[in-house]
């Protein structure tokens, strides 16, 4: 079994959710990423979601947007995030997603970075901007390496394309709780347990629930409904706020523990 | 000949629906719309009857005898799209896409814009339909074009402005469909040109090939022939669409897309696609030809024209120069300023510096060619809005 079918399986037989953590590689630097990665899991973080620095990030709020241009400012690329994965799999287990839009992967080649991502140690990857009809030529090269491709689902999903995203995706079935950007929001929307529901309904995949996740009590609550949650915004911010600093990894890690609390039931 | 796009929306390889998963089933809701309305009467009458009162089509067919003289080669002639209410062919597209969001029961819109005169539409058939409207702009834009910027104000409609990336098209573009992934239900985003995920290059350019249509009956009853060559810019790329499709067919009626050669081929400083210099990728939810460094970040770009100033092209250009049924070139910022001086001095018509890209490779070629061939410029904005910028590029040219 790979690590993210096991990293689910562990947290339902914990009789919680798993606790999934985003950050953008790369900021502040690779090798922060690197420290940041062993302290969330350290934290008792079940997944890792890397983002690839993207120039023009149409599926992310101010908050994401902002560390993108500063991963790329320190000269972050898909080639160094792998790089950089590579250097996490020598003593660290966690299972890796990468959330990317899709042309650094075109521009790298799609079969090349599946062979690279493979090699390098990532699990799974998430495009944020290729729906399920336009996935064909990327999903015989993940497929061929044996990397899960995470899908998106959201509420604006019709029941016909809920079930096309379950049978193509792997790992887990990733809805998102509104329609949106990423980012941090005040509530909930009101028909997530519906919308969660229709998720299970349409695959046998775990579902996990991100964008505008932010607090422990949100995670506590998704937790309460969903097989994992995602939480990506509020760690990047608090990512953001400290910067390029020796304590930043410790800081991230104490963040991070609150949040993953709340996944217990 | 088949007509394209497929029913994925490709061009060829180009085009398709590259787009975060909120966005498929507005994207789909859209298609839907718009095919019923192409095949509805009621709507097309209704479209065509402002195209006639409201904009002022058909626009006029221009023969520029003393510029023509002046250069002593083919004639040059002009297609006035410039004469359209609010300056420019983009209120063709706004209209159309105005009465769609009407049909849909959407009561928002939201627009990007570049030069302004896409924003100035938008917010011109917001206020003629009682819509809200809401335009995206990065802030370099804003400056450059601050007439526009004026003028959508005066109509009702917010404008945004977009801090981020080169603080242009590009970035404005990113705002809105942002915009519209977080408010999907109850907005209709008015693309402006021949990009973005399918339906929109197909739409935009359908809305916009009543260009070409007028041309080509005016050509043939002005000229009792077809011009030798069509000329157009191409920012995304709608105008030239606009004005090629009806030409497409007609194949001793060679066809050119002029892009932006900005300050020089040197990556950041031109928005030329075509040069050689961009390669096959996805930006805003279309496949098409993007300049983009080797890790594929998205390169900023240059124009002294905000319209031109954009990294990616619409997927059909892509597709028409692979057949080899259009040819693309490139005119830079000194060229351009100059062919709009030139058109304002010879027949007293002000050209927006888009246009005058177009203009200024009919003026370089018509010398060549025989006295009595003939070329068709796309003159697809009148230059008010640019007056300001040109001033200050000129004082401040070495």
């Amino acid at each position: 079994m790979n690590r993210l079918a096991a990293a689910f399986r562990v947290a339902r037989r914990e009789k919680r959710a798993a606790f999934v953590a985003y950050v953008t590689a790369g900021d502040p630097t690779l090798a922060r990423t690197v420290e940041i990665a062993h302290a969330l899991q350290r934290a008792g973080v079940d997944v890792l979601e890397l983002g690839v620095p993207f120039s023009d990030p149409i599926a992310d709020g101010p908050t994401n947007q902002r560390a993108a241009e500063r991963a790329l400012a320190s000269g972050a690329t898909l080639n160094g995030v792998l790089a950089a994965v590579k250097i996490l799999r020598e003593d660290c287990e966690l299972p890796i997603v990468l959330f990317t839009y899709a042309n650094p992967v075109l521009r790298y080649d799609i079969s090349r970075f599946a062979e690279d991502a493979a090699a390098a140690g990532v699990d799974g990857v998430l495009f944020t901007d290729v729906p399920a009809e336009e996935m064909g030529p990327f999903e015989g090269p993940l497929d061929e390496n044996s990397l899960d491709l995470v899908m998106l689902v959201t509420p604006t999903s019709t029941r016909r394309r809920m079930k096309a995203a379950g049978r193509l995706g792997g790992g887990f079935l990733y809805l998102v709780s509104r329609a949106g950007v990423t980012g941090a929001r005040p509530d909930l929307s009101a028909d997530l347990a519906d919308n969660i529901r229709a998720a299970r309904r349409a695959s046998s995949l775990p579902v996990a629930v991100g964008f505008g996740i932010s607090t422990p009590e949100q995670v506590a609550k998704v937790a309460a409904l969903a097989d994992g949650v995602v939480v990506g915004s509020a760690i990047v911010s608090h990512i953001g706020a400290l910067g390029d600093c020796d304590e930043l990894a410790d800081e991230v890690e104490k963040f991070a523990s609150e949040l993953v609390q709340a996944c217990r039931r | 000949m088949k007509t394209l796009p497929d029913d994925r929306g490709y061009f060829g390889d180009y085009g398709g629906r590259f787009v975060p998963e909120t966005l498929m089933a507005p994207l789909a809701e859209l298609e839907r719309a718009y095919r019923k309305a192409s095949r509805d009467r009621a709507f097309q009458t209704r479209l065509d009857d402002l195209l006639r009162s409201y904009v002022g089509r058909p626009t006029p067919l221009y023969l520029a005898r003393r510029l023509s003289a002046g250069l002593g080669g083919a004639r040059i002639w002009l297609k006035r799209e410039d004469l359209c209410h609010t300056g420019a062919h983009k209120i063709n597209n706004a209209l159309g896409q105005g009465l769609l969001a009407c049909e849909m029961g959407k009561g928002r819109v939201i627009a990007e814009t570049g030069a302004g005169q896409h924003g100035v539409a938008v917010a011109t058939a917001a206020a003629l339909l009682g819509l809200e409207c809401r335009v995206y702009m990065g802030t370099e834009d804003m400056r450059r074009q601050e007439l526009n910027v004026v003028r959508m104000g005066l109509m009702g409609a917010e404008v945004v402005p977009v801090e981020a990336g080169s603080r242009t098209l590009k970035d404005a573009i990113n705002e809105a469909l942002r915009d519209w992934v977080t408010n999907v239900s109850g907005t209709h985003y008015i693309l402006g040109s021949v990009l973005g995920p399918h339906p929109y290059p197909m739409m935009v350019r359908d809305f916009q090939t009543v260009i070409g249509r007028e041309a080509l009956l005016q050509f043939r009853k002005a000229a009792r022939t077809l011009p030798d060559m069509v000329v157009a810019c191409v920012g995304g790329g709608s105008n030239a669409a606009g004005i090629f499709t009806a030409f497409v067919p007609h194949e001793n009626v060679g066809l050119v897309g002029v892009e932006a050669g900005g300050r020089g081929l040197a990556p950041g400083e031109h928005a030329a696609r075509f040069s050689g210099t961009g390669a096959s990728g996805i930006l805003h939810g279309t496949r098409t030809l993007v300049l983009q460094d080797d890790d594929g970040q998205i390169l900023d770009t240059h124009s002294v024209s905000a319209g031109l100033d954009y990294p990616a092209v619409g997927p059909e250009h892509v597709q028409w120069q692979e057949s080899g049924r259009v040819t693309y070139t490139n005119v830079d910022d000194e060229e351009a300023i100059a062919a709009f001086h030139v058109l304002a001095e010879s027949e007293g018509i002000v050209p927006a510096l888009e246009s005058a890209h177009a203009l200024a490779y009919a003026m370089k070629v018509a010398p060549a060619m025989p006295l009595a061939t003939n070329v068709l410029v796309n003159l697809s904005g009148r230059g008010d809005k640019d007056l300001g910028e040109v001033g200050r590029v000129e004082r401040e040219a070495p």
